[in-house]
């Protein structure tokens, strides 16, 4: 192997679009379990799906095989970012890159920062309070057919419940839309499978995910704060 | 005679690779809109030749969209702002009366400045020499090319990927400073072919590790050097590359 399975250029696009199919997974997971809020039964539904991602040992293996594939997919983008920086030690005096590029597609490392800052709060907000100092809000727990479970709805309607809070995440979800809008389908092409053939489906799936996730994502922080769901 | 148009220039002058170099103004007068931008700049260099100055130093050499050698970076854009076409091609028409042109070489690591606009591409040279070839028995008994039957489809896309010049304007485009449409376009235009199947792994592999060497930064897929590439390679080169680097990484041997 030329340079093994990590040196060369093509083996860090290799494992960029590895890590990030992995985490576009996760999305899809994460933002199909929240959806349940929108049963509007109270947080019942939602709080049993909660429950069971926090129970469940092929879950929670999982979840650290997650923390290791974000890892990853950070330092592996940092190590594109200032390695491409250096490709050009001497800039142009002018430059239009707007001829003939996406800004989003030029800004991936900044759009994959503030993601990053928008994950650290949000971190804190849920995955610190359920699975390591508990929850903020009382009663903490709710009682469903005899069995104790974490009341995550009542804590999300807390949280939701700062104006701030709302904007940041909404924000969070404006950066994850840009970032996917090229990563997607760059993932595709990184592999190898971008075949003509499958070009177009790969866009317009990578376009339809873009949208679609992000909207769901944001309308879980803005409705509990209009009060949408209850 | 209808009278030409102003123009000022913003070029950049390097006296020699180590000189730190810097934008010089110009004022080019009476320009014919017919003329191509490079005539423009022999126009300018006559000029400073009449007056003792050293004019600019540029690459050119066929003008007639070929050799790929006139790299300029114009107004912001490899080879200026027309689509599908070299410096050489560039005509003046697409500039009007007192537009301000900044001219500056391409800026890459791997692409060393060596006077003005001139950039030394030998790292091309060499990512070409690491496999860009085939080899053919030339004892005398080597088989007409035209008796091998090839699929029509992989026989265009092959061709459509040899058009490449290696004139770097891919490079110079890229916000990364990636030379990946070219070499994709050198490893695909032997893939899709048979006589290049004998050193495909090998030709992947070792292109590839010489284009690290070099310095070019990493695609990330942004697609501005299919956009400023004189002979509109495809993307697709890229994908197809990746793909026979990934084979060849994960299948070393038969
Ligand atoms: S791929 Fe296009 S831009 Fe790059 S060297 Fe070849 S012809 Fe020039
Ligand atoms: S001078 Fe040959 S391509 Fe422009």
């Amino acid at each position: 192997m030329a340079k093994g399975l990590f040196g060369s250029s093509l083996m860090k696009k290799f494992w960029m679009s590895i890590t990030g199919l992995f985490l576009i997974s996760f999305l899809l997971v994460h933002c199909a379990l929240n959806a349940l809020i929108f049963a509007n039964d109270g947080g019942m539904l939602f709080n049993q799906g909660a429950h069971f991602m926090g129970t469940n040992i092929i879950i929670r293996t999982m979840e650290i095989v997650l923390f290791g594939g974000l890892i990853a997919h950070v330092v592996d983008g940092l190590m594109l970012f200032f390695q491409n920086r250096s490709a050009r030690p001497v800039k142009y005096a002018y430059e239009k890159p707007s001829a003939s590029s996406k800004w989003y597609s030029r800004s991936m490392a900044l759009l994959g920062t503030l993601i990053l800052l928008f994950l650290i709060l949000h971190l804190y907000h849920f995955w610190l309070r359920t699975r390591i100092t508990g929850l903020t809000v009382q009663p903490t727990h709710v009682f469903f057919e005899g069995h104790k479970l974490e009341d995550l709805y009542g804590e999300m309607k807390f949280v939701f419940s700062h104006l701030w809070v709302v904007i940041v995440y909404v924000l969070g979800c404006f950066s994850l839309f840009w970032h996917l809008l090229h990563g997607f389908r760059s993932a595709f092409q990184s592999l190898g499978l971008n075949y003509t053939k499958y070009k177009n489906g790969i866009a317009f799936c990578g376009d339809l995910f873009s949208v679609v996730i992000p909207t769901v994502f944001a309308a879980m922080p803005v409705s509990m704060y209009m009060g949408w769901v209850h | 005679m209808e009278k030409g148009m102003n123009l000022k220039l913003k070029v950049w002058r390097q006296k020699s690779t180590a000189d730190k170099g810097g934008i010089v103004d110009y004022n080019v007068n009476n320009v014919s809109p017919d003329m191509s931008f490079l005539e423009m700049i022999d126009v300018l260099n006559e000029d400073l030749v009449k007056k003792g100055d050293d004019p600019v130093a540029f690459d050119h050499d066929c003008r007639e969209g070929i050799c790929g050698m006139c790299s300029m970076f114009i107004n912001g854009e490899a080879h200026g702002p027309n689509r599908g076409v070299t410096t050489c091609q560039l005509h003046m028409r697409s500039f009007k009366d007192g537009d301000t042109v900044y001219v500056e070489p391409w800026r890459s690591e791997g692409f060393p400045v060596i006077k003005d606009l001139m950039v030394n591409r030998g790292a091309f040279d060499r990512i070409q020499q690491a496999g860009g070839f085939v080899s053919v028995n030339t004892s005398g008994r080597t088989m007409d090319a035209n008796a091998i039957p090839i699929p029509k489809e992989d026989a265009d896309k092959a061709f459509d990927a040899a058009t490449c010049i290696g004139c770097g304007a891919c490079v110079a485009t890229c916000p990364n400073g990636s030379a990946m449409l070219f070499v994709g376009a050198k490893v695909s235009q032997f893939a899709l072919l048979p006589q290049g199947q004998v050193e495909r792994k090998d030709r992947v592999l070792n292109m590839v590790k010489q284009m690290d060497e070099e310095g070019f930064g990493n695609c990330s897929n942004i697609g501005a050097c299919e956009v400023q590439c004189p002979k509109n390679i495809s993307l697709e080169v890229i994908a197809r590359m990746n793909r026979e680097y990934l084979t060849a990484n994960v299948k070393p041997e038969n």
